[in-house]
Parts: structure tokens; sequence; C-alpha cells
């Protein structure tokens, strides 16, 4: 079992004629993805990857009974593509595209909250379940069934974390990147109760990074609602104050945002902290010791 | 983030009915004839830095010698390291209250928030947490009546001056929405008998959505080669160490800064490489580097879906046109791994499989 997608998940890709969407849709349906069609407006009939192509989402899932999408559009028109998602009936959108405005996602967030959609990202690799499924571009390679379930705000560091943890000999329930913006989709609290129910997975790792207070938020969380063991690796330490370090919702300001703080405070709540990506397969090995 | 001064802030206030003294914008003091000038004035330094006042960037003048004056000495200063290209001449407005107005965004309720206060004219962050107001706002909504109506009645301001204040509030909202701000603030705002001014402004900008305000430049930085680097649309951050980084996502290169501290190395840059594995781009990211001076050069890449071989031959292409007097050290993870470390070791760059290693071997090469 997986969080967010099952075998019933049917996939759109926004955007599959670009070279990212080609790329990655095929990548995804070697995952054993079930992409049944692609949108690209005025690319009507282009077949991609043996896929379908529609101008439409609407149309798009009507012929085809698509219920999830994964959007490649360029940020211009991001917005547009996920309003499109939602008003056709889509309940799951994983927006992988970076630079997405902030008060388009936030008015994009508030539609979606409207109509029951989860939205996941933007900037973000997305959810990959080994054995399930996969919407997003975390690699396969790294990927292989188990019962820890990863989640992250980075790219690369998830995809070196989680092929720590593969190649040490144990494996993924679902790997969900909710992106390093300053507004997401889905955010850390989402996704730990998520994995708390989720009876096929058995440990939990988190990957976080400086700014905001996600992972403070996450640690309080841990604290009433999770009983699983919680795993943690702040990327950050060293950064310096005011600058932002390639994600936009990575920047110290002032007091907040330090990996100081978001380390003591899941401390606090139980969390093994790992100094160093390489500690976290060391720390699981423990737990499975014991 | 694109930071407004003030006077392009002011002018965006302007725009959207936010009132503002009567100002110029100077340069110097050259062809400005001091009979259009309402002495008392105040002269401000055009500074991206808060406190400027508490640093002689803001002055009264009381006639043209003293502007004159005060103009020449404040060409010449630095406030926080920045030397004003420009200054604001305003009227000075006598007041007996100051206040202060935000809108920002929240990240963690993921929602433009209101803030107010009655204790303007110092920075919001030094203001007691109750004499602090939030409301949270709905982007798709109008200013709600309430909340203007709370503001009103919380700033204790006269009666005629109420829909003045509401007036301000809307614009405010509008700009907010209308520019993509993530922060607009009015501190102070001035009120005199029953009229409301604002005094300085603050304006963020979120970069990612220029594309929609095609008048707002972007921000480049100060450094030199952090403004080549924004040029190239590379990610990069000077930082004051010797040893060079460049690797690929946000997440993936902070964690190699850490693990050289850590080890007792001192990172000399962030530069992140995004998920390429355009030979190109890889060669411009090393000759910025290159121009930074590091001691060595530690290159981290992990590409689950990055052609390696590729990366590598980018590598060797920079390393063959820079003739870098340093060492290059070469972390290689991704598709046809084994013949992209192959391809460097033939040619003389240490190459890694395991990050550990590679960041060792990079600290160590600098302290020996």
């Amino acid at each position: 079992m997986a969080i967010f997608i099952d075998k019933n998940t049917r996939v759109l890709v926004q955007g599959i004629t670009g070279h990212q969407g080609t790329f990655h849709s095929k990548a995804m349906m070697d995952f054993g993805t079930n992409i049944v069609a692609g949108v690209t407006p005025g690319k009507n009939g282009v077949v991609v990857n043996g896929v379908k192509v529609y101008n439409d989402v609407k149309t798009a899932v009507d012929e085809t009974g698509a219920n999830a999408s994964v959007v490649f559009v360029p940020a211009q028109f991001t917005k547009d593509a996920v309003l499109e998602a939602i008003n056709a009936g889509i309940k799951l959108i994983v927006v992988v595209t970076e630079h997405v405005p902030s008060h388009d996602m936030v008015e994009l967030l508030l539609y979606a909250k409207r109509n029951g959609v989860t939205v996941i990202g933007p900037n973000c690799p997305g959810i990959a379940s080994p054995g399930v499924g996969k919407l997003g571009i975390t690699p396969n390679s790294v990927l292989k069934p188990g019962k820890i379930g990863v989640v992250s705000r980075s790219g690369t560091l998830t995809y070196e974390i989680v092929n720590y943890i593969t190649e040490n000999g144990m494996g993924e329930s679902t790997v969900l990147g909710i992106g390093g913006d300053k507004v997401p989709g889905t955010t850390f609290t989402d996704v730990l109760g998520m994995f708390e129910k989720d009876k096929d997975t058995s440990a939990i790792v988190m990957v976080g990074e400086i700014g905001g207070s996600a992972e403070e938020e996450a640690a309080e969380f841990i604290k009433k609602n999770v009983s699983k063991p919680v795993f943690a690796y702040i990327a950050g330490v060293y950064a310096p104050p005011g600058k932002r370090m390639g994600h936009a919702g990575a920047i110290i300001s002032g007091e907040a945002g330090t990996a100081e703080s978001k380390i003591s405070a899941f401390k606090k709540a139980g969390v093994s902290v790992a100094a160093l990506p390489s500690e976290i397969p060391v720390l699981l090995k423990n737990l499975y010791k014991t | 983030m694109v930071n407004l001064l003030e006077y392009q802030g002011k002018a965006l206030f302007n725009r959207y009915g936010i009132p503002i003294p009567e100002g110029l914008l100077l340069i110097n003091k050259a062809g400005i004839k001091d009979e259009i000038i309402h002495y008392p004035a105040v002269l401000k330094a055009q500074v991206p830095i808060g406190h400027r006042g508490t640093s002689g960037g803001v002055q009264t003048v009381k006639n043209g010698a003293e502007l004159a004056e005060k103009l020449n000495s404040m060409q010449k200063a630095s406030f926080g390291g920045f030397t004003p290209k420009a200054f604001l001449l305003e009227r000075l407005v006598k007041h007996d209250k100051e206040l202060y107005l935000s809108i920002t965004l929240d990240r963690s309720k993921r929602s433009p928030v209101l803030i107010a206060s009655q204790s303007g004219g110092v920075n919001i962050e030094d203001v007691p947490k109750e004499e602090i107001n939030t409301f949270t706002l709905n982007q798709l909504e109008d200013l709600p009546i309430k909340i203007k109506q709370q503001i009103f009645a919380l700033f204790d301001i006269k009666e005629v001056s109420r829909f003045g204040l509401y007036n301000l509030l809307d614009s405010m909202w509008s700009l907010y929405k209308g520019e993509d701000a993530e922060l607009v603030e009015i501190n102070p705002l001035a009120v005199s008998d029953d009229i409301l001014t604002a005094l300085d402004s603050k304006i963020i900008i979120d970069d990612d959505a220029l594309f929609r305000h095609p008048y707002i430049k972007p921000d480049l930085g100060t450094n030199p080669l952090e403004i080549k680097a924004k040029k190239e649309g590379i990610s990069f951050v000077k930082l004051d160490g010797d040893i060079g980084i460049i690797a690929n996502g946000a997440g993936l290169t902070m964690s190699t800064i850490d693990q050289i501290a850590l080890l007792g190395g001192k990172p000399g840059d962030f530069l992140d490489l995004g998920g390429t594995d355009d030979p190109e781009k890889v060669s411009k990211a090393i000759s910025l580097v290159y121009e930074s001076k590091p001691a060595v050069l530690l290159i981290n890449i992990f590409g689950g879906v990055t052609k390696a071989d590729t990366v590598a031959e980018g590598i060797l292409l920079a390393i063959k046109k820079e003739k870098p007097a340093f060492k290059v050290v070469v972390r290689l993870r991704g598709f046809n791994e084994e013949k992209g470390r192959n391809l460097l070791r033939e040619n003389g760059v240490e190459a890694f499989t395991d990050m550990t290693e590679a960041i060792h071997a990079a600290v160590t090469s600098v302290k020996s």
C-alpha cells in the first residue's frame, strides 16, 4: 500500500510534449504507473510514449477517466493548468514546475480546498511508491519496495538519502517530496498524519532544510500524533542568514528558520536527528536490531 | 525577492492611491530651484536597509544651503555598506501619531496577513507582542469591513479619518495582490489632524512573478560573481572559505557545505547547478567558481536521471579551458556513472562514488 495513490490511480500528464514531460512520463511508465493521457494545448492527437495527447484536461478526463495529474507546464502557465485540472474534476495534482509565483499558489490552494483537491508541490519531486507507481521525477534507480516512509522539502538530497536506505538493504513504502517553496500545497504535517495511519509504513524519515517553520510545526505534530519512530536530517546548518540558498523557501531571516531551531524542536519531540545523510540508514538499522 | 527602494515603493503607493508627502527624487542638487521646495524638508538617502535614520540617512533641511551641504555629505557616506545613488526630498509632515501597517505572506498559514500596530515608527520586531494585531486575509476576497472597523478602533483616530483609513487599507490590499508583493509595509503611517500619510515604504516583490511586472528589475545583489551567476541562471552565493563547491539541487548543495564545515573545512560558495547535464552549463559553473579562487574545488553530483558521462565531459572541458591551479575533486553518481568517473580519472581528476569520501578528500587536500 501507499499513501495518496493506489492501483486505481489513472494519471494524466500536463505538459507531456515538453522535454521534461516526455522524459519523465516514460520513467513513470517504466515504474509501473498507469498513465492514461497527456495534455498540451494545440497538440491534440499527438502520441507521446504511446499515450494520446489532448488539447484540454476536461476532454482527456471524459475519454480516459484520469483522476490524477502531474504538471510540467512552465511557471507562467502553472496556475491556469492546475485550475483547469481542478475544474475537470481531478482530485490529486502533483506540480513539478519550479518558480511558480507565491500568490498563484495561495489562490490555487484556496480553490483546491474548496473542491476537495490535494495539491503536492510546486518545485517538488512528487510521489513515488515502489510497486504502486510514481507521480513525479524521483529516479527509479534509487527506489525499492519497503517499510520506510520518506517526506522531504528537497530534491536531489532526498534521492541521496533514499539511495542510502536502499543500498543498505532497506526499502520505501512511499517517498514524498513536498518541495522547497514558500507555499507548498501539502505540508510535513499532512504527510506525517498519513504515514502514521499507513499500515505499510513502519518508520518515517524527514528531510528538512532551513527557512520557515514547517519543521517546528512538524515536531509539534509528532509529539501529539505520531507513534511511529521518526528520523530527520536538516540541511543548511552552516548557511549564512539573509541569503536564499537556492530554494525560494530556504532562507534564514533574523532568528527564524535556523537549522538549530529545527533540530532542537525535533529532539524535543523525540525525533532522532542525523548529522549526516549517511547516518540515516545507520539509525534505521539500529531500530530494526532492537 | 526584489527589495524596492523607498522612492520606488512610494511610486507604487501613489499609483494605488496611498497618500505620500509631496517630494522630489534627486541625484544631486544641479538644476534644483529653491523656490519649488517647501522648506523645512526631509532629505532621505535611498538605500535598501532599515534604521538609516539612526546613521544620518534621514535629515531635516531648512534651506537651500543646508540641502546642498547635507546632500554632499550623504553622497559620500555609506549606510550598511550601501552608498546612496539617489535621494528623496520630501515636505516635512508634522504629525502627532505614528502607526504601523503591513500586509505580508504568512508561510505557515499559507495566507496573507494584515498586521496593525499603534506603535509605529520603530522596527516591528521590537514592538511587544501584545501591541501587534494580526488579521488573516483571504486572497480571493476583498478586505472585510469588519477588519477595517477593528483597525479604525485600534488606531483611535478621528471619525473624519475613518474613510481615509478604509481607502488606504483597500489600496494596500490591491497593491499587495496587483504587484505580487511578499511585503507591503507602511511604517510609520503619520496622523496629523485628519490626514493620514505614508512617511516610508517597504515593499518586497516575489521575483518568480516578475514576468507579470516587466518594469520591476530583478535584484542582482552587489557581489560581482553573484550578479554574473544570476545572469547565467545559476544559483550562486559567495561564502568566506576556500573550498569551492558545485552540486546539483539546493538541498544537496547545502548538505555538502554542512559536511565540509563539520570536517573543519571552510566552504567558499553555494553553487546549485539544478537538474542539468548540459556540459556547457557545468563548464560555466566551474569558470564562475574558478574566479573566486578556491584552494580546491569539490563537485558533488547525484544525478538520478542526469547523464554522468556528459557531466564529466563538461568538467574536463572547463579544466582544459581554465587550467586551474587548484585541485578538482569530483563525486559523480547517475546514468553511465562508471564511464563518467573513468573518463575523469583518465584525465587526472580524482573521482569518487561516495559523497563522504569525496568531501573528506577535498577537506584533507586543503589542510595538507
